[in-house]
């Protein structure tokens, strides 16, 4: 396939301005639309016709073999003035060697600054659009798990909730939740987060659960809180890749790095309020008399002591 | 008299074929894709050429059929917490042809994978990463991380237990990688905790952005394939399998080459090796 030379060979047809009568009808038959659907509209029809019927007319002469208007043909490139001793593109190439700033560099720096500014108003908004909201807001808020009559002491309750109720089922979270009773006149809980410190799959009890027992109530917020008794024998484990835990969440066995998460928690009006979760390298002793070696909460995963903590500097902020 | 005829064109043959010629010229004149279209097709690669080498090519069959089922997947599937289950559902069980349409998009999802693998093995084996192909294997190697990457954010979407688990997992083992990994889970989870942001997060990742990359950089992809040609078996007796021959480089630079302008000098090459 050859390359096509254009140089050569006029354009056919030739200009024409039938097409732009023609474009001018059917606008008139748009505005009559508007306008006067009667009147108006007729005559851009009348219009449109007539001239879209020239138009093809003008436009198939060569097919249907009647003489083509002859047209000069267009050429390409710079005069043939061989004699000359300088064209006047070489002067120009003198000309713009001697300014300080030549025009054409100056017209070539605009276009890429202008470009580089245009391309970042675009964007930077738009990579920040997409990266920002998942670092702002993401706090914990406060949940109300309900009376501190509904957490017996010494026993465990499996509590599910909607950490964020508007959100609904996807926010649904579950904490190990047991009384230790009072430590220097104030309540004292347990409260471990089901998040395997492995890598997050829902850690479950090793003891029986009693369903039929379970108490559930909406909430004042529409927390849907659910209780379930639990007999913590044999602490927590995960389904997912066989982490243990004890039933302080020490990690026992399998590959999880630390301890479970733990939620702090606040007592209002005798109702148990959930606060923020936090990480756990280990718990030394049990229950209420329990010595927490709390951290700053880390992804699952994530080294909170030894080390390998220095892999982890830094932590979004939650 | 049936001799003559098929020798010389009737008045109504000519006619036909300059009306079937006539749009295909007018659109070669004014892009040149006509001959571009044929100088793809019909470009010469080595004699010895074999089935391994198709398997580029069913990848990128594998890619456009996921791409196709993916689109018409969208027309159906709702990518928010409350609906995304109950639309997968609607799809397989409901909407005439949808668990046809489901099944090529989730097993063809495997396919291209292991057709990427069995490509990436035929390229290495071969020997046809060598020079001056190295940056077409660079730029191989980016399209499977990413197709990897589309795996893992279509993996989210049928929202049922396993996809839901499997996607703690493995935004949580980013979120393991040193120093930046717990911001990179975070940005994949659209905050602290899998919400509502996430499934559309994922979508968006999964629809638009990786697919917009991966077809660039097949784009990109095969016009090195154009420009570098195709390699020849190891056992291939031409140079173009055997680049190590110790010559002089060939007049335009570029050994092992089946570029028509390149082939003539590696032709001469071989007779001589």
């Amino acid at each position: 396939m050859t390359e096509p030379q254009h140089g050569d060979r006029p354009h056919s047809p030739g200009p024409s301005l039938y097409p732009i009568a023609f474009a001018a009808g059917i606008a008139c038959i748009l505005v009559g639309l508007i306008v006067n659907p009667k009147i108006i509209v007729p005559i851009g029809a009348v219009i449109a016709i007539v001239f879209g019927f020239l138009w093809a007319r003008d436009a198939t002469e060569e097919f249907r073999g009647e003489p083509v208007h002859a047209i000069e043909p267009e050429r390409g490139g710079p005069p043939e003035s061989t004699d000359a001793p300088a064209t006047p593109a070489e002067q120009d190439v003198d000309a713009l060697t001697n300014e300080r700033v030549p025009r054409n560099r100056f017209l070539e720096g605009a276009t890429l600054g202008l470009g580089a500014v245009i391309g970042g108003l675009v964007t930077v908004p738009a990579i920040g659009f997409m990266i920002v909201p998942a670092f702002k807001g993401q706090g914990y808020p406060k949940v109300d798990l309900g009376p501190l009559s509904e957490f017996p002491e010494g026993q465990w309750r499996i509590t599910s909730f909607f950490m964020r109720p508007p959100d609904g089922e996807v926010s649904r979270r579950t904490a190990y939740i047991r009384n230790n009773g009072a430590l220097n006149g104030e309540p004292s809980f347990t409260i471990i987060s089901n998040r395997c410190a492995h890598l997050g799959c829902p850690v479950q009890p090793n003891g029986p659960e009693q369903p039929d027992q379970t108490k559930q109530f909406d909430g004042k917020g529409g927390q849907k809180v659910t209780l379930t008794p639990v007999l913590p024998a044999g602490g927590f484990g995960c389904p997912c890749h066989g982490g243990q835990y004890d039933s302080e969440g020490n990690r026992t066995a399998g590959p999880p790095v630390r301890a479970l998460d733990r939620y702090q928690f606040a007592i209002v009006d005798g109702r148990l309020i959930l606060g923020k979760p936090f990480s756990v390298a280990k718990v030394d002793g049990q229950g209420k008399d329990a010595k927490i070696h709390a951290y700053k909460l880390a992804g699952p995963g994530q080294h909170v002591d030894g080390w390998e903590q220095i892999l982890y500097p830094l932590q979004p902020p939650h | 008299m049936a001799v003559a005829s098929s020798n010389k064109k009737s008045a109504r043959r000519r006619h036909l074929e300059a009306a079937i010629n006539y749009p295909i010229d007018w659109l070669e004149e004014r892009s040149g894709l006509v001959g571009g279209i044929k100088y793809f097709l019909f470009r010469k690669v080595p004699g010895d050429t074999n089935w391994f080498h198709t398997l580029g090519s069913a990848t990128l069959t594998a890619f456009l059929i996921q791409a196709l089922t993916g689109a018409i997947l969208a027309m159906y599937y709702k990518p928010d917490p409350q609906n995304a289950y109950q639309s997968i559902q609607h799809i397989t069980n409901d909407v005439t042809l949808g668990w046809l349409v489901r099944g090529m998009h989730k097993w063809g999802a495997s396919v291209f994978i292991i057709l990427m693998f069995f490509h990436m093995a035929r390229v290495f084996l071969f020997g046809a990463y060598k020079y001056p192909r190295e940056l077409n294997w660079i730029i191989g190697v980016m399209l499977l991380a990413i197709g990897m990457l589309e795996g893992f954010t279509g993996y989210l979407l049928p929202w049922d237990q396993t996809a839901y688990w499997a996607t703690v997992v493995g935004i949580n083992l980013n979120g393991t990688a040193p120093f930046l990994g717990p911001f990179l889970a975070d940005f994949l989870r659209g905050g602290a905790e899998i919400g509502n942001e996430t499934i559309s997060r994922f979508y968006a990742l999964h629809m638009l952005l990786i697919p917009g990359l991966i077809f660039a950089l097949i784009g990109l992809h095969l016009y090195l394939v154009i420009r570098l040609g195709v390699t020849s078996p190891p056992w291939s007796s031409e140079a173009a399998g055997s680049e190590s021959n110790g010559d002089a480089p060939k007049a335009n630079g570029r050994s092992g080459l089946t570029q028509p302008a390149a082939r003539s000098g590696w032709r001469r090459n071989g007779g001589e090796g």
